[in-house]
């Protein structure tokens, strides 16, 4: 597919393509013509022709080290040919590799065993090679950085406008008083207003290390400080150490109006930090509400409960990966239904097998559900090994956005869209449907909706194992920030039963309000106590509060308490 | 029905004769055998490093028998399972050699689990392998440390950073679970970096839990303070499960290896057998051994793994390296001292040379440490690494570290007359720091 994709494009580039004729030139300058030709070297624009560029690419194969394959890179980028994005992008990506046999470099393109080889300026396939024949040029960290900031300047003209952006994004970070003609060049061409404003935040950082006047340095600051972000404290910090006079003090003054607007941003990040971790508790806890909230079970198999939604999601993937692999992006949403069915059925089935013997009896219900997540523990890790599983994000649950300063995941805020909405549905079912009624009716008084008709075993066990579906949909949530391995359970269960217990037994705004709260609490404290201690500080916190209201925050009151 | 209830039912019974085998094999073991025994947890959290360590030391074992025993016996496996309970190794250890005379022990992950065991190897004496990267500040005559002491793994892996290579870096960001190994190597690494100059404002130390899994904070954190703009680093000794919301947190947040690397010291293939590993190429580790070192060592014994464990996707690691380094070491001492008496075998061990898989040779030092070349990689979109850097010969062990003040004047070597763990050059005694 890619194969014939890159074919394609290479066959739109026509001047160049044209050009390549290794084995006849001549006959081929003849056929084409003069006006071609005049054509041709005002299109390579500084005049570099193809011939030299396979000269320099070809001195990859006798580079050695990574100071030698840096300097291959600089010569290839100081040609300013736009040919030779292709195999940078490529070097940097760890695809160009070295025939042994004759030492010519190629993009290879692994395809199970073989690698398919392209050339390197045209893209055309050329070849397979065994993994053996080839060796792969090595990169490290610094050379990709050569890379990308040499890549920034030549796709300064790109037609994609997200291309420019980044080429104007490395300029920004890796500021260069050579960058600073290009960068005029395309403010001048440049359309998009968003695009042209990093060009010119780009144009300004490379101002700053120029041997420019102060008065357009002083301007560059203005730009600059304007931007307001990490990146711009990040270059003026270093500005303001090399800079003397107007300029150091304009830099000083600008670093200290940034941070404190950056210090209002923070604030607004750990509250979002903290919805999120209460989104997650929420997840974890809520089915913990009803089956120990709503039931009164201790059920310290709920972890796993989580655990087996995890695995289900990792199955659907797996699944996908090997017979649709179209249905990728999709495959959360399959997985949802299929790990609610799972755990509710194991969870059926461990209320059925253990815990109605057991009513009424919370220390023995404690004991055997701990053993049953045992169980339940080391058959996964039996059926699927003891290490972790890979379970991929899908495109729109990666990478980031931003708000003004503030850096949002997409895959916590649909976690915590997720987490809202399971919270409506349930609260739906419990306020407003048949069952919920009837739910509610056994767990305020049991004899008298026995007597009323209702089957309360059978209340009992769908009530369970609606919980355990829950904790399921929470654990395809869960795989998607954390380890799906068979302790995965283990690391949720002691903070559900603290919402729980702390939002109030039997309420489930409680253990909104409590999630959430003890979410943003947690994320307040982290950044001034760390992690460790600020989770023994909510600890603590827990227990005096629990001391003054044994019931948690929103106690259930009336003749349902003592039921 | 019938017939699969039936089946079942064989099934059932098949399991309980097999179980009933196992539990019996070790009390009819004849003594045409040589036992060793296998200390490794294959429940609890540590499982999901451990149990793989067992099956190594399992491939191991079978393969010495396929070639003949030892001192023309034949080689028996005895696995316990300490189920990640620190208390529960010592009692594990003590029932190993005690009631099954295992003539050694190779096990422990953990730095915890493997002071819990050191009583009880020195009380009985019996020998233990400890086969993963450690804090060093120890060194016991009944244990060899077949894992990276902090100069083996922590101080190239910076001393790489600092390079030119490695990006010059200014800005440290020492990040760690909480526990005795990364407070120790972080206490060692802020020493070390204060020697070479480095500012105090430019090392950011801190701490999360074990099994942390939100790393928001940290992340955030660690970005605004790479905005200092100087060139900034992550020294991670972050462990096992909260490695992947970690890496999983850096990709989202956009952090890339080209701006801020992060140098990982507990990250091997098994580790990032679990992640999507394209947001990570770039982030580095610093080990002894990749999977993906080319040798012909290597390859046999990935490809004898691979049909061993019957699963081509199964990666290698260090640890697995150090136990086959550590299995082939005690071989040969057992072969010269010609017997598997634990004392004359410890004494064996000291000068002992086997290859290891990295194209080289591994020495048993006399601090019961051994040598080895230090390798710092890359992670690459196939969750393998790719050698970046290599010592250009092999590192000694180093126990007691240069770099702390009450360490630095002791040193340890097990060869008589000293016979020693923690000799103190400047006052000339044997003691000190490192009793306990």
């Amino acid at each position: 597919m890619t194969a014939s994709v890159r074919t394609v494009s290479s066959a739109v580039r026509t001047p160049n393509s044209t050009f390549k004729g290794r084995l006849k030139p001549m006959n081929l300058f003849r056929a084409i013509g003069l006006t071609l030709l005049f054509l041709l070297a005002t299109l390579s624009s500084s005049g570099a022709g193809e011939a030299d560029l396979r000269g320099i690419i070809a001195k990859f194969a006798t580079a050695k080290g990574f100071s030698e394959t840096g300097a291959v890179v600089h010569d290839l980028a100081a040609t300013g040919d736009p040919l030779v994005e292709r195999p940078l992008a490529a070097l940097a990506d760890g695809n160009l590799y070295i025939r042994k046999a004759d030492s010519q470099v190629f993009v290879g393109k692994e395809a199970g065993v073989s690698v398919e080889l392209f050339d390197p300026l045209s893209g055309e396939k050329s070849a397979d090679a065994a993994k053996d024949d080839i060796t792969k040029i090595k990169v490290n960290n610094t050379l990709r950085r050569v890379i990308r900031d040499a890549l920034g300047t030549l796709t300064l003209g790109a037609k994609d406008p997200a291309v420019r952006i980044a080429a104007a994004d490395t300029m920004f970070k890796t500021p260069d008083a050579a960058n600073i003609g290009p960068l005029d060049t395309a403010i001048a061409s440049e359309t998009v207003a968003s695009v042209k404003a990093l060009l010119e935040q780009a144009r300004a950082a490379s101002v700053l290390v120029s041997d420019r006047p102060d008065a357009d340095k002083l301007a560059a600051i203005t730009l600059i400080g304007a931007r307001g972000d990490r990146d711009a404290v990040s270059l003026l910090t270093s500005v303001e150490a090399n800079a003397s006079g107007a300029v150091k003090d304009a830099a000083t003054a600008a670093i200290r109006n940034i941070n404190s607007t950056l210090a209002f941003w923070d604030a607004g990040q750990n509250i979002w930090y903290g919805i999120s971790l209460g989104s997650v508790l929420l997840l974890a806890a809520i089915g913990l509400a009803i089956t120990f909230g709503v039931m009164g079970v201790i059920n310290m198999a709920h972890g796993e409960m989580v655990m087996l939604g995890a695995y289900t999601t990792f199955v659907v993937q797996q699944v996908i990966r090997t017979s649709f692999p179209g249905l990728f992006d999709w495959s959360l949403v399959i997985a949802l239904p299929l790990a609610f069915l799972v755990a509710a059925i194991v969870g059926l089935a461990i209320e059925r097998g253990v815990i109605r013997f057991l009513y009424g009896r919370p220390l023995e219900t404690l004991l055997a559900t701990w053993g049953v997540s045992l169980i339940l523990q080391q058959a996964v890790r039996s059926i699927f090994g003891p290490t972790n599983q890979e379970v991929g994000n899908p495109a729109w649950m990666s990478g980031s956005f931003n708000v003004g300063q503030l850096a949002i995941t997409w895959n916590r805020l649909w976690i915590l869209v997720f987490a809202l909405t399971v919270f409506a549905v349930l609260l739906y079912v419990m306020k407003r449907t048949p069952w919920g009624l009837q739910m509610r009716a056994v767990t305020a008084n049991r004899r008298m909706a026995a007597s009323m008709g209702i089957r309360t075993p059978w209340v009992d066990a769908l009530t369970f194992a609606l919980g355990s579906g829950i904790a399921g949909i929470a654990g395809v949530a869960l795989s998607q920030i954390d380890n799906v391995s068979p302790n995965l359970g283990r690391g949720y269960i002691i903070d559900s039963f603290m919402v729980v217990v702390f939002g109030g037994v039997g309420n489930l705004w409680g253990t909104l309000v409590g999630a959430f709260s003890l979410g943003i609490v947690n994320k307040f404290l982290e950044p001034y106590a760390g992690a460790v201690l600020g989770k023994i500080v909510v600890l603590v916190l827990i227990i005096l509060f629990i001391q003054k209201r044994p019931r948690g925050l929103f106690a259930l009151k009336g003749r349902a308490v003592e039921a | 029905m019938r017939g699969s209830f039936s089946t079942i039912t064989k099934m059932f019974s098949a399991s309980v004769v097999a179980a009933g085998l196992l539990m019996s094999a070790p009390a009819r073991a004849a003594d045409d055998t040589i036992k060793v025994g296998i200390l490794h947890s294959l429940s609890g959290t540590m499982a999901i490093s451990e149990t793989t360590l067992k099956d190594a030391m399992l491939m191991l074992i079978d393969e010495q028998n396929a070639k003949g025993g030892l001192l023309g016996k034949k080689l028996e496996a005895v696995v316990v399972d300490p189920a990640s309970n620190w208390p529960l190794f010592a009692e594990k250890a003590r029932e190993l050699i005690s009631k099954d005379k295992v003539a050694a022990v190779f096990g422990c992950w953990t730095s915890v689990s493997r002071k819990s065991v050191l009583p009880v190897f020195s009380e009985l004496d019996n020998i233990l392998f400890y086969p993963v990267q450690y804090e060093g500040e120890e060194s016991e005559r009944n244990v060899f440390y077949t894992g990276a002491a902090p100069n083996q793994q922590a101080i190239p892996a910076v001393d790489y950073l600092m390079s030119e290579d490695g990006g010059s870096v200014k800005r440290w960001v020492l990040e760690g679970t909480d526990y005795v190994y990364p407070r120790t190597t972080n206490k060692i690494l802020e020493a070390y970096l204060k020697a070479k100059g480095v500012a105090a404002e430019d090392i950011m130390v801190n701490y999360t839990p074990f099994g942390f899994s939100d790393w928001q904070t940290e992340v955030s954190a660690i970005k605004k303070f790479g905005s200092a703009g100087k060139k900034t680093a992550v020294v991670s000794t972050v462990n096992g499960d909260a490695n992947v919301p970690f890496y999983k947190e850096l990709g989202n947040q956009g952090i890339k290896a080209e701006d801020i690397p992060v140098m990982a010291f507990s990250v091997g293939e098994e580790e990032l057998a679990g992640l999507d590993t394209a947001p990570l190429v770039g982030h580095l580790a610093a080990w002894n051994y990749f999977e993906s070192v080319d040798t012909p060592e290597n390859k046999k014994f990935i490809a004898d793994w691979h049909k061993f464990i019957k699963n081509d996707k199964r990666t290698t690691n260090d640890p697995m390296e150090a136990h086959y380094i550590g299995f082939n070491m005690w071989v040969k001492a057992v072969e010269k001292a010609g017997t598997t008496d634990p004392d004359k075998v410890i004494d064996a061990m000291i000068g002992v040379s086997v290859p290891n898989l990295t194209g080289g040779y591994s020495t048993m030092m006399p601090n019961h440490h051994i040598t080895k070349p230090v390798l710092i990689g890359e992670i690459q979109a196939d969750g393998q690494f790719e050698t970046v850097s290599r010592t250009p010969g092999l590192v000694m062990g180093d126990e007691w570290s240069d770099y702390l003040p009450d360490s630095k004047d002791l040193i340890s070597d097990w060869r008589a007359p000293l016979s020693c763990g923690n000799f103190n050059v400047a006052t000339g005694k044997c003691g000190g720091k490192g009793t306990n």
